[in-house]
């Protein structure tokens, strides 16, 4: 019996595979495989000076020194900011720190009716029409939510749509923590 | 079978068209052939499965634009790569790069052939020891059992 053990082998082999192919099937509803590890956590964030929307000042990286902000790519185009936006206006109010805006690759025009209809969540707005400080902080799509520390690193990047799981369970605690140390 | 002649052709001369557009191209042939090799070895981030050549996703596009700004600047291909590879990770490469995190990826088919060949030597061995051995000798039994058959046949 012993000597045949070896011929089993393949079959456990196949049936250890299944369960794997199984408990990622299992696990694909609470996890999308799509989505990616960002490699900008734990980096300083990118150097930046946005212009503001319309005659509206914008801002720069060194205005977000010595502070953990939350920094929003948004866009008036894109539909799922939309649906984020009241979870936007709640984070703001919630978080106790400032939350800025970064319209993403849009018209002023569209974006400042966007903001004017719905009402803005963000202390200020900075335009990146070309998407250019998208690619620099790694963004693929908006809309997309960075937390950044007193230091100027990134430490919470979500690449899809806030959720209130994702405020209450990630954002908030991480805030509180970051903002005592 | 004309007409299926045409048709292949259609379709073979269509799998020509990229999504490069001709407003991104560089005029400098050298740079544009530079960017096409760094962009066909790139993964479009939306569309995950595409290379960057072959998207037309926006994003896809504004990458393309900025590898041609960069290589015009005077970045070389690794420069671009790796300012690419700081903002999206090594998943953007195509070709994924041997390190630590992938030796599993790049090592593990040449391992599992390792083992099966070794499964393989351990069985002929076994079977060639086998097949080597003298058989036992017959038991007084066996010997008076052939001797009546032989005996038999006569």
């Amino acid at each position: 019996m012993l000597r045949r053990l070896p011929y089993l082998l393949p079959a456990v082999a196949f049936a250890a595979l299944l369960g794997y192919f199984l408990a990622a099937l299992l696990k694909s509803e609470t996890h999308d495989p799509s989505e990616l590890p960002s490699v900008m956590l734990d980096q300083p964030a990118p150097d930046f000076a946005l212009e503001g929307l319309g005659d509206k000042p914008g801002f720069a990286r060194s205005d977000l020194a010595g502070k953990v902000v939350l920094v929003n790519f948004f866009a008036s185009w894109c539909v799922p900011c939309r649906a984020e936006h009241p979870l936007l206006a709640r984070l703001a109010e919630t978080a106790g720190v400032p939350l800025y805006g970064i319209d993403y690759k849009d018209k002023p025009a569209d974006a400042e009716r966007f903001l004017s209809q719905y009402g803005s969540p963000f202390r200020t707005v900075g335009v990146d029409p070309k998407g250019r400080l998208g690619i620099d902080f790694g963004v693929t799509g908006v809309p997309e939510t960075f937390l950044i520390d007193k230091s100027g690193k990134i430490r919470f990047h979500r690449a899809l749509p806030l959720t209130p799981e994702a405020i209450d369970k990630e954002i908030l605690p991480l805030v509180q923590a970051l903002q005592k140390s | 079978m004309r007409a299926l002649l045409a048709l292949l052709l259609m379709v073979w001369m269509t799998a020509a068209a990229l999504a490069v557009e001709p407003g991104e191209r560089l005029d400098d042939p050298a740079l544009e052939a530079r960017a096409r090799a760094i962009s066909a070895g790139l993964r479009c981030l939306v569309c995950q499965n595409q290379s960057l050549d072959d998207s037309n996703a926006e994003l896809a596009h504004d990458l393309r634009v900025l590898i041609r700004e960069r290589l015009r600047d005077g970045d070389s291909d690794e420069q671009v790569r790796q300012f690419l590879v700081s903002r999206y990770g090594a998943f953007i490469l195509l070709k994924p790069p041997v390190e630590r995190d992938t030796y599993l990826l790049w090592f593990g088919p040449f391992a599992l052939l390792l083992l099966g060949a070794a499964g393989v030597v351990a069985y002929l061995r076994r079977r060639g020891r086998a097949a080597s051995m003298e058989p036992p000798p017959l038991t007084p039994e066996e010997r008076r059992k052939l001797a009546k058959l032989l005996s038999e046949g006569r």
